[in-house]
């Protein structure tokens, strides 16, 4: 299973803070979770198209084409605006 | 514990005093303070209010002061920072780095607050007189954390 999370605007376009998902087949770099994800269809397909998309994989920000494997823990949020 | 995210506001006297008793080979205390605006982009500012990921957020600024640690041989450093609604005039977040001069104190806390604008994810939502809007990421934070680079190596 991957355990997805979602925050902030993406959270709000998505509808949705966090799921449970089977690891799809063919899924091995967040790249690739994100077109499956896409095929959701309605505001799914514009995941891939959030300027700026961020990605973390494992509680550590990494870069789209980086490997994801079951049991791992995502997230995907827009730039970060702390402080 | 060096790192701290609540909802809670924090006394800054306290807090660093706390800092500073702790070891007596502190000579100098740099600290920055974030407050809440009232206005952003000429709009006029009611309401703000911070996300973030539980969990990621500790880590991601554990890392950072363990950096700071290392890069100015810091004795100490402190990092407070508040989620939830808060408003105009609240204090946002508290950097502290403690050394025995003030040249590593001054830098180290700059370069904390730098990298915590780039890589702790928060997220701020300002409320305005037309509604909710969530605050956009600014390049100039970007060129600020991109100073502090060294060469790999």
């Amino acid at each position: 299973m991957l355990s997805i999370l979602y925050f902030a605007s993406v959270r709000e376009r998505l509808g949705r803070s966090a799921e449970e998902l089977a690891l799809p087949a063919g899924v091995t770099d967040v790249a690739s979770l994100i077109r499956h994800l896409g095929q959701r269809g309605g505001d799914w397909e514009n995941l891939a198209r959030i300027r700026n998309l961020r990605c973390a994989v494992n509680q550590q920000m990494v870069s789209l084409d980086s490997p994801i494997a079951d049991g791992d823990e995502l997230a995907f949020f827009p730039p970060v605006t702390g402080g | 514990m060096p790192v701290r995210i609540q909802e809670a506001d924090f006394d800054v006297g306290n807090e660093l005093a706390d800092l500073c008793r702790a070891d007596p080979r502190i000579g100098a205390l740099a600290s920055f303070v974030g407050l809440v605006r009232d206005v952003s982009d000429g709009d006029g500012v009611s309401e703000m209010s911070l996300e973030h990921y539980p969990g990621m957020t500790e880590k991601a600024l554990a890392e950072i002061v363990d950096e700071a640690l290392q890069r100015w041989s810091l004795i100490d450093a402190l990092v407070i920072h508040r989620v939830g609604r808060l408003l105009p005039g609240e204090r946002i977040v508290l950097v502290a780095a403690a050394a025995a001069h003030r040249a590593e104190a001054f830098a180290a806390c700059e370069f904390i607050m730098d990298y915590l604008k780039t890589r702790a994810p928060f997220w701020k939502r300002e409320l305005t007189a037309t509604g909710g809007r969530w605050v956009e990421a600014r390049e100039e934070d970007d060129r600020a954390a991109e100073r502090w680079r060294q060469p790999a190596g």
